[in-house]
């Protein structure tokens, strides 16, 4: 398979993985692992002494693995802002997932504020990957203000409901300048593969691999979605008609 | 002398740095970022920052998410 480049940086792997709502640390390595990626999100919360909790980053291999933070919980452009400032001097690289969902129902990203902050972010010298809705015009906005790639969602967060805006996604990659990345909402293999054979560059996915019997082996399926896609979109995929094609010929037929 | 930490008052002791704030709690700041009355303090300037009453101090660290 041909390598991601974002920004810059080559990957081998297409398939970017969230560590939320996994039942366990175990758990949510053995999918790390499993998934073959080489980019993985995370959250900034507050500290909670009351119930003090291992610390994630003693399970994530900063050497194998790019983290990638993410502005979650950010209900505006500053709030977005303030948590990549923190998640730099945490001594994260400058890499991060721009969220802003000020609706808790759909969490569905606030497109006005998430440009506002991308603009600022980037002029601060961050690699932008913002979280939108399927815009094709928010998409451009943000390219122009020269965001890393584009992110947009299949369909709502932890939804597992795949992709239910082909044709606007559809948009956005043939306008895109930059690697687009569908994330969030994709709950099967299937529907990763159905990203990348559309010509997305990447997906992101967590919620289909932390809820999942088997993490590590839900990983190693989407694994293989994202390669099946990307190659069959490499490989030149058929064009769909309403007529029926014969694949057999249709002569020499007997009793003719 | 009180200060609001993670979004709560607390009651500490007065002429404490954030560092001795922060080893009383136990915490690893190798783990942690901290922002004091809304400016990030870098880790090395933890142990000659001073807490003063009334500030507001907030503790982050990384957690799982998509």
């Amino acid at each position: 398979m041909d390598d991601l480049i974002i920004a810059g940086r080559s990957f081998k792997s297409r398939l970017m993985v969230g560590t939320g709502k996994f039942s366990s640390n175990e758990a949510m390595v053995a999918a790390m692992e499993g998934s073959g990626s080489e980019i993985v999100t995370v959250a900034l919360r507050r500290v909670d002494i009351d119930n003090p909790q291992d610390s994630l980053l003693h399970h994530i291999n900063s050497e194998r693995y790019l983290l990638l933070p993410n502005t979650s919980g950010a209900r505006d452009a500053e709030e977005a802002v303030r948590l990549a400032r923190l998640a730099r001097a945490a001594g994260c690289e400058p890499w991060i997932k721009l969220e802003v969902t000020p609706d808790p129902y759909y969490l569905l990203p606030d497109p006005i504020e998430t440009l506002k902050a991308a603009e600022i972010l980037v002029k601060e010298g961050f690699i932008v990957l913002p979280y939108i809705n399927a815009d094709p015009v928010l998409a451009k906005h943000l390219q122009e203000v020269g965001t890393a790639t584009v992110m947009p969602l299949g369909s709502p967060i932890g939804t597992n409901k795949g992709i239910r805006n082909r044709d606007n996604i559809a948009i956005i990659i043939e306008q895109a300048i930059v690697p687009v990345v569908v994330d969030a909402g994709l709950g099967a293999p299937s529907h990763a593969a159905e990203a990348m054979e559309m010509g997305a560059d990447a997906v992101l996915v967590n919620t289909a691999l932390a809820v999942a019997r088997d993490p590590g082996a839900m990983a190693a399926a989407f694994k293989k979605g994202v390669e099946a896609g990307r190659e069959a979109y490499l490989a030149g995929l058929g064009k769909q008609q309403d007529k029926a094609e014969a694949s057999s010929p249709l002569t020499g037929f007997l009793g003719k | 002398m009180k200060i609001v930490f993670n979004g709560k008052a607390k009651e500490i002791q007065t002429s404490i740095t954030i560092q001795e704030f922060l080893d009383q709690l136990q915490l690893d700041c190798q783990q942690l970022v901290v922002e004091h009355n809304r400016n990030i303090i870098t880790r090395q300037r933890l142990a000659e920052t001073p807490l003063n009453d009334g500030d507001t101090l907030e503790v982050i660290h990384f957690v799982g998410g998509g």
